[in-house]
């Protein structure tokens, strides 16, 4: 069962990480990670060929995680198989203990190391997440009776900062007219605008967890902006990592700063490192949510 | 119409290289390669200067109105049957369909000078995008008369999706997220509250190699319809 979901169904302030497996079948740097993560999280996300890029697979990594003692967050993007393999890969993640998930479209293949791949997409996020409530309800997309059934707590992903609001909105709502029980937002810069995605997430009842990024270098920032899709610093914080003698140490005092103000506002934060592992647990505490 | 743009010069060379052929017979399109401007008169004939400089011994050309058309295509061979028969190989300037018309009119090797793109719309006279991909379960009562499987460059029925920012599109630089002209348009409609999302598409109605059959006389004696 997960400790996760009855921590943030019952209203408890969250932290989850994030951590890709590796490109080859070395598990020594992720393992490492897992444990500069887990003394502070709740729930560790573990990537699906993030970046559009080969790493080993969510689902393994995912239950090498579960045997280190530590919840992960299951992450299936659409972009990689089909309806027959999603569906079948999330009823192996079910066997395996893994029960949270997290359903996401994926980045484009073109923006991978392998831009020359099919990008699948045969389900997009919205339908992944109605195939995940239709294994919890007993049946597969076909509405066969699965021979046992799963139990996901569901969750998808969310941008709030980026505009236009209203199709944001609708989309929020009907991903959570899907199933969606929890949200993890793509980095928070602007606290209005996350505000109003989280009285539009709890008015339907479900949870959202901010994203924050450890912006490291100002090298680290030009590649956001310009590579990653959909992230957008904002040039008053892009500038004040920039300026900064220690540009890591600043990143971390942001990090810092935003999780003190996500505190206020949301369910929990998502803390999406770069690199910068060791810092997790600093943040976590200095922000006040964890001694 | 169907999109092509011309393949490069060295490829065909090597295509033709490939099949020992110094003797080439040249066949464009009257109609979709003639307005993309791969496949007509003009494309034929600066095809035919290119190969006569590189060598090759052009034995004629045609352009015939439609070259994906088997009964048009046999005619125009017949036509040419000599000019054919004394060449090496048929360079074919139109799209794959008019290549294989081609190809199972005459005897001698076809080889394509042409790529295939996309069926296109024409936005204007030499501006072609692509607007539909013929999946065989339309959405556009949907999605206000603009196909996501085709402008979403990740073909999502149901979007946007996460790389959506200021309304732009994360893939395709400097195009708008065809989710949002989506929702935009059916909210200027009145039609956004209706909107349920899109089930996911059934891509059994794409079933390779398409065909369709809509001769009266041979209903109930043969497979018609689209598959």
């Amino acid at each position: 069962m997960s400790r996760f979901r009855d921590l943030v169904e019952s209203g408890s302030f969250v932290v989850t990480g994030e951590i890709a497996p590796p490109l080859g079948t070395d598990l020594t740097a992720m393992r490492a990670a897992v444990d500069l993560l887990a003394p502070v999280c709740d729930a560790i996300n573990v990537t699906d060929n993030q970046g559009a890029s080969l790493h080993l697979s969510s689902l393994a990594a995912s239950r090498v995680v579960l045997e280190m003692g530590v919840e992960p967050i299951f992450q299936q993007t659409c972009r990689d198989r089909n309806r027959l393999a999603l569906q079948s890969d999330l009823l192996a993640a079910w066997t395996l203990g893994l029960t949270n998930l997290l359903a996401v479209t994926g980045d484009d293949p073109r923006s991978g190391d392998h831009p020359e791949a099919k990008g699948v997409f045969d389900l997009d996020s919205t339908q992944l997440v109605q195939v995940a409530r239709g294994f919890n309800e007993g049946h597969d997309m076909k509405g066969r009776d699965l021979k046992g059934a799963t139990d996901f707590f569901i969750g998808a992903a969310m941008f709030p900062d980026a505009e236009p609001w209203d199709m944001q909105q609708a989309r929020i709502e009907e991903k959570m007219a899907a199933g969606v029980r929890f949200f993890q937002t793509q980095a928070v810069f602007d606290l209005d605008k996350f505000a109003r995605a989280v009285d539009v997430v709890h008015a339907a009842g479900a949870k959202v967890i901010g994203g924050i990024l450890v912006l490291r270098s100002a090298r680290a920032v030009r590649f956001i902006n310009e590579r990653l899709a959909g992230l957008m610093v904002p040039e008053a914080i892009a500038a004040r990592i920039e300026g900064a003698d220690d540009a890591a140490e600043e990143g971390v005092l942001l990090a810092i700063e935003q999780a003190r103000a996500l505190h206020e506002l949301a369910d929990g934060i998502h803390i999406m490192p770069l690199g910068l592992d060791a810092a997790v647990a600093r943040i976590v505490r200095e922000a006040g949510i964890k001694s | 119409m169907i999109i092509t743009r011309p393949r490069e010069w060295e490829r065909v060379r090597a295509q033709l290289a490939d099949l020992g052929a110094t003797r080439v017979f040249i066949t464009g399109c009257g109609e979709c390669a003639t307005i993309a401007q791969t496949g007509g008169e003009s494309e034929v004939l600066s095809a035919k200067q290119r190969l006569e400089d590189a060598g090759f011994v052009v034995t004629g050309w045609s352009v015939g109105d439609v070259t994906c058309n088997a009964g048009g295509q046999r005619l125009e061979a017949r036509k040419h049957a000599g000019e054919i028969e004394s060449a090496d190989a048929v360079l074919v300037l139109a799209c794959g369909a008019g290549v294989q018309t081609v190809a199972d009119t005459i005897t001698k090797p076809v080889t394509p000078g042409l790529e295939s793109v996309f069926l296109g719309n024409v936005v204007r006279q030499g501006v072609f995008e692509e607007r539909c991909q013929m999946c065989g379960d339309c959405v556009l009562d949907r999605t206000a008369g603009i196909c996501p499987v085709t402008t979403c460059p990740k073909g999502l029925l149901n979007g946007p999706c996460g790389g959506m920012w200021d309304g732009m599109c994360e893939v395709v630089a400097d195009l708008e997220c065809t989710h949002v002209s989506i929702r935009r348009r059916l909210a200027e409609q009145g039609r956004a509250a209706k909107a349920e999302p899109l089930p996911p598409k059934d891509y059994s109605k794409k079933l390779k190699p398409g065909k369709v059959d809509i001769r009266p006389k041979y209903h109930g004696r043969k497979a018609g319809g689209a598959s």
